[in-house]
């Protein structure tokens, strides 16, 4: 049976019975994974308290941070002081030159793009081949196409159709997420499969950005978080005085 | 009898929300969600009916055409509110028949 993963979901922190109410959501829809966006400076304790929260509900919490750069030095600075401390990075790419940057480099695993205007939104075909390079996937929020009414709307459709599209052409990884910040904005699996329609999304690689694509980006980052990983293809099998020496 | 090649479908709602919701603002609500996606013409096409509704339960099942399910599914995910008060309707169920579709649900 396939796994689903929603890896944006906005409860407020600082609500504890809000975050429980959103997870338990998520959990009834047939979520199993749920990635929640996390202040840089959180405790430990407070990821714990999470991890219990989410554990609770039977759904596995990934953490995530969500970089707003407004330069590609500032993102380079960013990535340094976090790549280590969250599972998942996304970059809200707010300027084409941080764009650019957070495409071609390794450590972004989320490209997301503001959906307030067509101008904000930089996923031409350069930026889906540099992505495609640094295995970085796009992120696509299904929260705006529910919130948003009229004219608004329609844009944000159209430019979606032409992001799908040019991600499916460069072989760019899509990865769809709620973005839901209530209960009310949160749906299914397959009413997100259904809503991606809208934007001649396949149901196949829509049901695939929800579940494929999010479980081995989470898979590959946690493996690489492991104090046993060493290099792509390179882990620390055994240790000790039994290993023989060369 | 239906006449050759006119297949439907059956969907389970429920709807989630603070207060009950009438059956006519439900129909209602689907049929403007359903315009504004898809303009009249798709809307003509989904042969869309609210079959039964149980607003104790929040409770709905609607039928449409086969070859709209697609467009139905995201007529009715795209909801979020109905007479202004935030809802969420949540597809359960799909089926090809009413009463398979009851059975499902009452296992």
């Amino acid at each position: 049976m396939r796994k689903f993963a929603d890896l944006h979901l906005c409860p407020s922190i600082e609500n504890p019975s809000h975050v429980e109410g959103m997870v338990r959501k998520a959990f009834e829809l047939g979520y199993r994974m749920v990635a929640i966006p996390l202040s840089s400076n959180i405790t430990r304790d407070k990821i714990s308290q999470l991890r219990k929260t989410c554990s609770d509900a039977n759904v596995n919490l990934v953490t995530r941070v969500d970089l707003t750069p407004k330069t590609s030095k500032e993102l380079l600075h960013s990535l340094r002081r976090f790549r280590r401390r969250f599972e998942i990075i996304s970059v809200v790419c707010r300027s084409k030159s941080v764009a650019r940057q957070a495409a071609k480099d390794r450590r972004v695993d989320l490209l997301t793009f503001p959906f307030t205007g067509r101008r904000t939104r930089f996923f031409d075909r350069a930026e889906a081949e540099l992505a495609s390079s640094a295995l970085a996937s796009l992120e696509i929020e299904m929260a705006p196409l529910l919130s948003l009414k009229g004219f608004a709307r329609i844009r944000l459709i159209s430019s979606l159709r032409r992001e799908a599209a040019i991600a499916e052409k460069s072989g760019v990884p899509v990865v769809l997420s709620s973005g839901a910040t209530e209960t009310y904005l949160m749906r299914g699996p397959r009413e997100h499969a259904a809503l991606a329609g809208l934007f001649d999304m396949v149901a196949a690689a829509a049901l695939n950005a929800l579940s494929e694509t999010p479980l081995s980006l989470v898979e590959r980052n946690r493996e690489k978080l492991s104090p046993r990983y060493v290099a792509p293809g390179v882990r620390v099998v055994k240790e000790g005085d039994c290993c023989p020496r060369a | 009898m239906l006449p050759k090649g006119v297949r439907r479908r059956y969907l389970a709602l429920k709807i989630t929300g603070e207060q009950s919701v009438s059956r006519e603002d439900l129909l209602n609500t689907l049929w403007d969600s359903t315009i504004q996606l898809f303009g009249e013409y798709g809307a003509s096409q989904t042969d869309l009916r609210l079959t039964r509704y149980d607003s104790e339960g929040n409770h709905a099942i609607i039928r449409c055409s086969h070859k709209t399910l697609e467009m139905t599914k995201a007529a009715v995910a795209s909801i979020t509110e109905i007479d202004g008060r935030p809802v969420a309707i949540h597809i359960q169920r799909v089926s090809g028949t009413l009463k398979a579709l009851l059975k499902q649900r009452r296992t």
